[in-house]
């Protein structure tokens, strides 16, 4: 695969638009709580379909698959391990059917398999590299354009990630983190140690998504880009929720003030930039029309 | 605190297990009561440990290490406090709520509330309500503590708080939320006795608990 037009796109130095959230939407969609969105991409595809069109139709000029728990590690909880390639398959396919005829780039969307590897944790670094590898392989064959590793927060498990994608697909590979103890992750990591570890396998993105408020996010990413020498990857959640009287999460922040906060991220260093957990396709649609102006 | 039991102290907040257990082992022999090395030693420790890690000096790294080395502590001591009949502080059955497969954070919690001699009863990720009342039941719980790490889950906290109304079992344990999404509105609305924003806190508020 020699010729990525995701890579031209970059070294060209345009700037990119990714997706919103999968989750939140989904869930503004009727996934019933405490459903994890993969079940979807078997049970009601077509809400899938329809949410990826959406941001489509907002500006997106990448969107990412709905398998960001697509190990078997992680779909085990869920009893769903066996049907792990054909998730990601299905995934793919959903996303390249609301693609259709269009420029825009599928990425595969790979999350953390919600364990902790050894010493601290349980999980075996070979049993994690090649759930991971496997993951990699299903939505490489399915033929999506890039990988995107995201939401990590641990650099064991993001090194675990590299190496399984890595053995068995020579796509793009975009690596994120979250950040959500302001600008260190949940196990400590810093912005720059993750550049230094992460950079050293071989990746092609560095990124930074989730995290907490749209201001310890925007300082990541400074931090981030001091240090990096990659592109970067930038999808903040929309602020952090609180709950109406129905117990459903509002995120108040609003498009307008999302999309205006764009040209500072445009300047602290990202040149593909979404949004996370609470990024409807409004608020998609107001960040594409600030990065294109 | 000084001598043995400022040793036990600073080695667990170092996360140095072969010096806790040495310094423990020395605490012993020199016929400190496990009582004392227990609460003036290690519960101190593990609650220092939690104010670090709420500064943002610690992280989960540090917080797993330290309760790792606190258990190995406790374990040369656990003998002689059941020898002493020193009750634990109370007996909890603890879980990620239904649909929920993040146990991380509860993971933490049931370290921490070990380190402070609760018996802790691990369901694990994605309990389902009728799993909270049966091990309510067949272990005499006193505290249920619930986690959840997504917005959609949390509300099935309400629900096995519902069902353990229904089982008659409501009055006979308290109830202790937390997690990421949530806050202590949040616990009140739904009727729980307490909420602790993470690990290190749910000691003391599970402290609290048995004690009123």
């Amino acid at each position: 695969m020699g010729n990525s037009r995701f890579l031209d796109l970059l070294s060209s130095g345009q700037k990119l638009v990714a997706d919103g959230a999968t989750g939140t939407n989904l869930q503004a969609r009727g996934l019933e709580r405490g459903l994890p969105s993969d079940v979807w991409v078997l049970e009601n595809p077509q809400q899938i379909v329809q949410l990826h069109r959406d941001f489509v139709a907002a500006g997106a000029d990448i969107i990412l698959t709905s398998s960001f728990g697509g190990t078997t590690i992680s779909l085990e909880h869920s009893g769903l391990a066996e049907r792990a390639a054909e998730i990601n398959r299905r995934a793919v396919e959903l996303a390249k059917q609301a693609t259709a005829g269009t420029d825009v780039l599928v990425a595969g969307s790979m999350g953390p398999t919600g364990e902790i590897l050894k010493p601290l944790g349980k999980l075996d670094e070979h049993v994690a590299i090649a759930a991971f590898a496997e993951q990699a392989r299903a939505l490489t064959e399915a033929g999506v354009d890039l990988l995107v590793i995201e939401t990590q927060f641990d650099l064991q498990e993001a090194s675990a990630a590299v190496k399984g994608a890595r053995s068995v697909s020579s796509l793009p590979l975009v690596v994120s983190f979250s950040y959500d103890r302001g600008t260190r992750t949940m196990t400590g990591v810093k912005p720059s140690q993750m550049c230094r570890e992460i950079s050293a396998l071989g990746v092609d993105v560095l990124g930074i998504n989730c995290g907490r408020s749209l201001e310890d996010n925007l300082k990541a990413l400074e931090e981030l880009y001091q240090v990096s020498s990659l592109p970067i990857w930038f999808k903040p959640n929309a602020g952090l929720p609180r709950l109406d009287d129905e117990e459903k999460p509002i995120y108040d922040v609003t498009p307008e003030m999302m999309a205006a906060q764009v040209p500072e991220w445009l300047a602290a260093g990202a040149q593909i930039v979404g949004g996370c957990c609470g990024t409807s396709p409004e608020h998609l649609r107001q960040i594409a029309q600030a990065v294109k102006a | 605190m000084q001598g043995r039991l400022k040793g036990i102290y600073d080695s667990i907040i170092d996360g140095d297990q072969a010096e806790t257990t040495k310094n423990v082992q020395q605490a012993l022999d020199e016929g400190l009561s496990p009582v004392e090395i227990l609460n003036e030693g290690m519960v101190k420790a593990m609650a220092e440990v939690g104010r670090l890690f709420e500064e943002g000096e610690y992280f989960v790294p540090e917080m797993l290490i330290a309760a790792r080395v606190m258990q190995a502590g406790l374990a040369l001591i656990k003998p002689q406090l059941v020898k002493a009949h020193v009750r634990s502080s109370g007996t909890v059955v603890a879980g990620t709520v239904k649909g929920d497969l993040h146990d991380i954070g509860k993971n933490l919690v049931c370290m921490m509330l070990e380190g402070a001699a609760f018996e802790v009863v691990d369901l694990g990720a994605d309990v389902s309500p009728d799993m909270f009342v049966e091990a309510v039941k067949s272990n005499g719980a006193n505290i249920v503590a619930m986690s959840a790490l997504l917005t959609t889950t949390m509300p099935n906290m309400r629900v096995t708080i519902e069902a353990l109304k229904a089982a008659g079992l409501r009055d006979k344990v308290k109830v202790l939320v937390g997690g990421a999404p949530l806050s202590e509105d949040y616990a009140k609305k739904i009727g729980a006795d307490g909420y602790s924003a993470d690990a290190s806190k749910a000691v003391a508020v599970a402290k609290a608990l048995v004690a009123a």
